[in-house]
């Protein structure tokens, strides 16, 4: 944390200077400060001071063995608990020398994409909220109720599931839906679309399940695009609003829809692919503008990616095993290093492990997205408007508690 | 990203490292899978940093690690390894691949010189490894505390040496 509060009055260029806290109780930052130093209302000065929400996850990881330390990594971000999972889960992989089954791989990846787009809802819907749209915050929160249902069914809980384990995934995905949610689904889908399931059932088979969850989360999305991102609130909101010029982004080191919303291509499942990522066919979104509207954009374009990656891997996804074997918490991994990269929602997560042979690691060290992203906020945040902070600051998908680990 | 080429230019980019600093890169692991790491002398580390900035691209950091050696059951020694992840945006041939630079300074006097003016993503990256494991970055143009709260008056938590109260092994 940074300096000792300051509640002074500097005279700057244009008049006296008022620095105060913006954070860590205001609605708009959460569990975060800025420190703000204003002339009239024109931010010339932010200082981000995170650490709000330390928990010490590196040094936890120390005192816990290889497999304990998975139920714990994911709390950083739990809506995207299988980004924050990833990495470690291939990083002691990649050290034991072992490769998941084929099944795993793309129960992994369609884990990961649902969580991706779970947690993207969240964003674009606090975005609705931050910029005076509260339609979007329920249309968001009420359609990932069904994507959130089937990370549960796969995983066995609605968020934090622990599914990753080295060599594999804990558990297969189930075979039949339950009755009590085909029948939801189906009241939802009559309720959004103003019309009756085609055919009538909503499928018992869980493949066919979670692909008509799709292809319906697919045309609600295409109602989004009217609703906020086309909406003129939105767009006097957000365009030509925190501008990071792409030599800026690349030279700065941010990462995710941060970086690609500044025209830079670059995506971890591309750049090196990893598990089922290298069968599947998909884009990567990037936007030109470089302001906060483009990142937005690219959230809401990388959702859309999502659910085309999700139904590829569930009509490739072979049959057979989804674990190597079922390790016991002791295991002990080879002594080394490595550095494993994989995609979160909010862009390339990273961890470095050093192993020294025995049952817990030596060092991890967790290079998170959100951490990567905070040196935007005070370049970012200089120049602007009071009122377009919580704009910008949000459109960096910025996660406390990422990045205070 | 293609492994076995990228193997052959990482390779390549050793060797002219090795040609241009010498005796200066102490070590060397390339295994693409897991880690590319060179580790560098701390008298030359901004050099080589530089020269691979401008030579071969390298503009990208994604993260700067420290490690306590002290306790290392194999090979323990004094000292404080800290790791800039590095890659490159601008060359696709190096797009995929992560090269960690590394260098050594002692427990008792670790100073290094900072890289900030190099690479500028590094900046809050240096911030954190100063105040978790006491790494003094010289050249650092705001080496303050980031996360650790203002009161926290113990040793540099991700030392060896501390121990979290109640976890004693």
């Amino acid at each position: 944390m940074a300096r000792e509060e300051v509640k002074s009055l500097e005279v700057y260029e244009g008049g006296p200077a008022l620095t105060f806290s913006m954070g860590p109780q205001h609605p708009g930052t959460g569990h975060f400060r800025m420190i703000l130093t204003v002339v009239g209302d024109v931010v010339v000065r932010c200082d981000p001071d995170p650490g709000f929400v330390h928990r010490g996850e590196e040094k936890m990881c120390e005192y816990k063995t290889w497999i304990t330390n998975i139920p714990h990594l994911e709390r950083p971000a739990i809506l995207d608990s299988a980004g924050m999972t990833y990495p470690y889960v291939l990083a002691v992989e990649r050290l034991m020398g072992v490769e998941p089954p084929e099944r795993a791989k793309y129960l992994r990846v369609i884990m990961a994409e649902l969580q991706r787009i779970c947690s993207h809802l969240y964003w674009l819907g606090l975005m609705g909220v931050f910029a005076g749209h509260a339609t979007m915050y329920m249309w968001c929160f009420g359609d990932r109720e069904y994507l959130v249902d089937l990370t549960q069914l796969i995983g066995g809980q609605r968020i934090t599931h622990s599914y990753f384990v080295p060599g594999g995934v804990r558990n297969d995905a189930p075979v039949n839906v339950p009755k009590e949610l085909m029948k939801d689904f189906r009241r939802y889908y009559r309720m959004m679309l103003g019309k009756d399931y085609p055919g009538g059932e909503v499928p018992e088979d869980f493949r066919k399940y979670a692909l008509a969850v799709c292809d319906f989360f697919d045309t609600r999305l295409d109602e989004y695009y009217p609703m906020l991102l086309d909406s003129s609130i939105f767009i006097y909101r957000t365009k030509s609003i925190g501008v990071l010029k792409k030599e800026d982004a690349v030279s700065l080191g941010v990462v995710g829809p941060v970086l690609r919303g500044s025209g830079v291509k670059s995506d971890t499942r591309i750049d090196e692919p990893y598990d089922a990522y290298p069968y599947i066919k998909f884009n990567v979104p990037t936007m030109e503008g470089c302001d906060s509207y483009s990142r937005m954009m690219v959230g809401y374009y990388e959702m859309k990616e999502s659910v085309r990656i999700i139904k590829q891997a569930i009509e490739q996804m072979p049959e057979g095993p989804v674990k190597l074997k079922q390790h016991p918490v002791t295991i002990r991994v080879p002594a080394g290093e490595v550095f494993a990269s994989a995609e979160a929602a909010r862009g390339q997560c990273s961890i470095y492990i050093r192993s020294d042979g025995t049952d817990r690691p030596y060092r991890v060290k967790i290079c998170s997205p959100s951490f990567r992203n905070i040196i935007a906020i005070p370049h970012l945040i200089r120049e602007v408007r009071i009122a377009d902070v919580p704009i910008i600051y949000w459109s960096l998908n910025y996660w406390p508690v990422e990045c205070d680990r | 990203m293609n492994l076995s080429v990228a193997e052959d230019v990482l390779n390549k980019l050793v060797d002219d490292l090795r040609e241009k600093f010498g005796d200066k890169v102490l070590e060397v692991i390339v295994e693409p899978k897991k880690i590319v790491k060179i580790l560098i002398a701390p008298d030359r580390i901004k050099d080589v940093a530089q020269y691979l900035k401008s030579e071969w691209g390298m503009d990208y950091v994604k993260g700067v690690t420290s490690v306590d050696l002290s306790r290392l059951p194999s090979k323990a020694q004094d000292g404080l390894e800290v790791i800039y992840h590095v890659s490159s945006l601008s060359s696709d041939v190096l797009r995929g691949v992560t090269l960690s630079l590394s260098t050594k300074v002692s427990l008792s006097n670790p100073i290094m010189p900072s890289l900030v003016n190099i690479w500028k993503g590094a900046e809050m990256h240096e911030r954190e490894v100063y105040e978790m494991l006491g790494v003094s970055f010289e050249g650092h143009p705001d080496l303050r505390r980031l996360i650790l709260p203002e009161f926290w008056s113990d040793k540099p938590p991700l030392r060896k040496e501390y121990v979290v109260p109640g976890r004693e092994r």
